[in-house]
């Protein structure tokens, strides 16, 4: 038997060592990987809710899937900019970018 | 099988914000999301489980582990954290960490139990159901955003291709 606070504390787990490693992190490729575990949190939130509160309705399911779409998109560029910013300044740590342009 | 995926979770997401080698935190991330895939299962979700499976598992990691060592490797000196910034961070996140659950054990859900499989919420969640909420444009219905992120993708199939591309 599974109450709806164990799963709210095992993503409130995972979304605020997310936060953690978000504000601690030096490397940006780290910092995306926070942001997946924050993202996958969220997720998690939403499936749990529609799950426990409303079982015949779909709309965190929905949600819960869309947001999947679109931190794929949202990792995918991410890396395409950070390949970018290596290949001009052969760094990717945070506190070393300066410029926005080269 | 709930208590193993729990500690499962959040072993592996503090783990992959406290480890020093950053393939390492990758890794630990698979777990997490592996992790997560299985409580859907457990929840009755399989058609999500599935998706956060091929999509974050397979699809994600993978692109996190070629950009890691395309990029920096697995040199590990620039990796480490000051511990100033360390002690703030961790202060930070333990007060919203604590707020949180202060507030959600302290209300009372109007919620079930999760059991065996339920049969309302496996109902709505069969794929011929999520495949009519995804594609209908009427009360419930999914296509708008459904469209969007088909558009959302595509662009961003070009723009990545544009931004890494060789000049």
């Amino acid at each position: 038997m599974i109450q709806i606070e164990y799963l709210l504390v095992v993503s409130a787990v995972m979304m605020f060592a997310g936060v953690f490693g978000f504000l601690t992190r030096r490397s940006t490729l780290a910092i995306l990987l926070s942001v997946e575990l924050m993202l996958n949190a969220t997720d998690l939130n939403f499936a749990v809710f529609n799950r426990m509160l409303y079982p015949e309705g779909y709309e965190g399911y929905f949600f819960a899937l869309f947001s999947i779409a679109i931190s794929a998109a949202e990792s995918a560029i991410a890396i395409a900019i950070m390949i970018n910013i290596y290949r001009m300044v052969k760094n990717i740590q945070a506190g070393e970018l300066e410029q926005m342009k080269w | 099988m709930f208590v193993v995926l729990a500690v499962l979770i959040m072993l592996s997401s503090l783990a992959t914000v406290m480890t020093k080698s950053i393939v390492r935190a990758a890794t630990y991330l698979l777990f997490v999301l592996l992790g997560t895939a299985g409580l859907y299962f457990l929840m009755g979700y399989t058609f999500l489980g599935s998706v956060q499976v091929m999509v974050y598992a397979g699809g994600i990691i993978v692109l996190y582990v070629f950009s890691i060592l395309l990029t920096e490797g697995a040199k590990d000196e620039s990796f480490k954290r000051k511990a100033k910034d360390a002690s703030w961070g961790f202060l930070l996140s333990l007060v919203g960490f604590v707020a949180f659950l202060s507030v959600v054990l302290t209300h009372q859900f109007k919620s079930e139990v999760l059991g065996g499989p339920s049969e309302s919420a496996s109902a709505v969640t069969t794929i011929s159901s999520i495949g009519h909420g995804m594609l209908s444009s009427g009360e419930g219905g999914y296509l708008l955003p459904f469209e969007a992120v088909s558009v959302l993708l595509l662009a961003c199939i070009v723009g990545a291709l544009i931004i890494a591309r060789k000049r």
